[in-house]
């Protein structure tokens, strides 16, 4: 990155992490369709374009020329704002995320707070989609996120402290920085494997996608969106899947840092193959995993992920005042 | 907590972490590993899938090995058809063979059920392994004599029905069929 000074928080900067973000979610639709493809012993679309990498302009072809419909019972208002919530809130996180050094949007000494703000409001989204469409299915979905999000926050906050008292800061950046020597995942394990699975409840992705759950409630909250609207939840769980396996990057491998101090590449590429490495792993579960009962997911959340996240912290706690 | 409530707590944890092992995590393991095995997916119009000799696909009217037409307009076919796509109408040429003079099947109604195949006395009618039979124009799916009658016998070499069959017809006597004794003389029998 020589020829450009790259400084947090400039134009370029803002403009390019926006394009780079929405086109990679937005590839994420191809990436994801042909990874299920091999691993169910098919190809997936190989047909627009070489590889079939333009299959996402002819989606949104698609996309962009249905018709925009509102139902005549939805209520109106709310029914327009909810797509857009998610797709802001997921973009506003992605602004504390520090992508390489002078690399970012904002340098904010509450980042991880942020994420986890920007997490609990996404479930807005979510919820009035539900609500304003007036449909049960629709209800029936919402409701569900609504438990699994709020559920899975407690822990997704409480894994993250592990790292932050290890680090000391609640800055993303200086995360990434301490992690120079040593990454986070070793001594946080248990942090990061509860952070991985309260990542995916959080970004309803299979297997919890269960305020979506096909087989059981049309496509839950979702239902009666079509068009550009629908698009944006579309775009958003991809969004909120580039934004978990990028917080998982920065917080517990970190970040830009190559393993053992290596730097053989340049910190971008570092940060974006780790990256691309979870968002692997999370299209693999959708393929592995079956999803689970409501029931299941909401007393495995709070009775086993939660106590263990506890316990993980207090056991942290100790070890670090233990040392000093 | 008792001891043995204790006990199961531990248990039930023990069981939750040894089947996150030994069934999530290989299931997520033996599924990536199926990135190294070859696809099943057929790319069809550059590949032409494999089909079976038995594939019940486009019908065809054959000939028998004197390369006479088979069919003698029996209707069977026709009566067989469960969705009536079959149409035809007998005549008789000036041998004395039967056959049809029109033989018409409507193949935007047809299903492939092959119940006209197994009907058929003569082997006349048969299905083939072609599926490619898509048109623009729903009248281009109605196929005359001339579209389904083939120049050679189809699947079954050896049917030659007016050389099994006792009728009459040009070039073939009474008594001169395969198997065939010579008409008895009734009038010869007197005693």
């Amino acid at each position: 990155m020589g020829w450009i000074e790259w400084q947090v928080g400039s134009g370029l900067n803002i403009a390019s992490i926006l394009l780079v973000v929405i086109v990679v979610a937005a590839m994420l639709i191809w990436v994801e369709r042909r990874l299920l493809g091999f691993w169910q012993d098919r190809l997936g679309p190989n047909r627009v374009g070489p590889f079939g990498l333009l299959q996402v302009v002819a989606d949104m072809i698609k996309i962009f020329t249905k018709e925009d419909w509102v139902p005549p019972f939805a209520d109106r208002f709310s029914f327009v704002l909810a797509p857009t919530i998610i797709m802001i809130v997921i973009l506003l996180s992605f602004s504390v995320v520090p992508f390489a050094p002078g690399v970012g949007v904002v340098d904010s000494n509450v980042g991880v707070l942020f994420v986890l703000a920007m997490a609990s409001l996404g479930a807005y989204s979510v919820m009035l989609g539900g609500l304003s469409s007036d449909n049960k299915y629709a209800l029936l979905g919402s409701l569900r996120a609504a438990a699994q999000m709020v559920s899975y926050e407690v822990f997704m906050g409480i894994s993250l402290l592990g790292v932050v008292a290890l680090a000391g800061t609640f800055n993303l950046r200086e995360i990434v920085e301490v992690q120079e020597n040593g990454w986070f995942v070793v001594p946080q394990f248990v942090g990061f494997l509860i952070f991985l699975i309260a990542g995916v409840a959080e970004s309803h992705r299979l297997p919890f996608d269960i305020p979506e759950a096909e087989q059981e409630i049309c496509a839950g909250y979702h239902t009666e969106y079509s068009g550009m609207k629908f698009g944006m939840f579309f775009v958003g769980e991809y969004l909120g899947l580039v934004l978990i396996s990028s917080l998982i990057t920065v917080l517990f491998f970190g970040g830009w840092h190559g393993p053992f101090g290596i730097g053989l590449l340049p910190p971008l590429v570092w940060f974006a193959l780790k990256a691309s490495a979870f968002i692997a792993f999370f299209i693999l579960l959708r393929a592995a995993i079956p999803r689970p009962r409501y029931d299941q997911l909401m007393s495995y959340g709070w009775l086993f992920l939660l106590p263990l996240s506890l316990i993980n912290l207090l056991v942290t706690g100790v070890v670090i005042l233990a040392a000093n | 907590m008792s001891t043995a409530r204790k006990n199961s707590a531990l248990t039930t944890l023990a069981v939750l972490v040894r089947d996150t092992l030994t069934s999530q995590v290989v299931t997520l393991w033996k599924v990536f590993r199926h990135l190294w095995v070859p696809t099943d997916t057929v790319q069809y119009p550059e590949q032409q899938p494999a089909m079976a000799s038995r594939w019940r696909g486009r019908i065809v009217l054959t000939r028998d090995p004197d390369g006479e037409e088979r069919c003698v307009a029996c209707n069977l076919c026709a009566v067989a058809c469960p969705v009536d796509c079959i149409a035809l109408q007998k005549t008789e040429d000036e041998s004395g063979r039967w056959k049809p003079e029109f033989f018409r099947i409507n193949f935007s109604r047809c299903i492939m059920c092959g119940f006209c195949e197994e009907a058929c006395p003569t082997n006349a009618i048969q299905l083939t392994p072609d599926f490619e039979m898509a048109e623009y124009k729903r009248q281009d799916m109605v196929w005359e004599k001339e579209d389904l009658l083939i120049s050679g016998t189809g699947k079954y070499h050896d049917t030659n029905f007016y050389r099994v069959a006792g009728k009459a017809v040009a070039g073939k006597d009474k008594g001169e069929a395969r198997n065939e004794a010579q008409p008895v003389d009734v009038r010869s029998l007197l005693p």
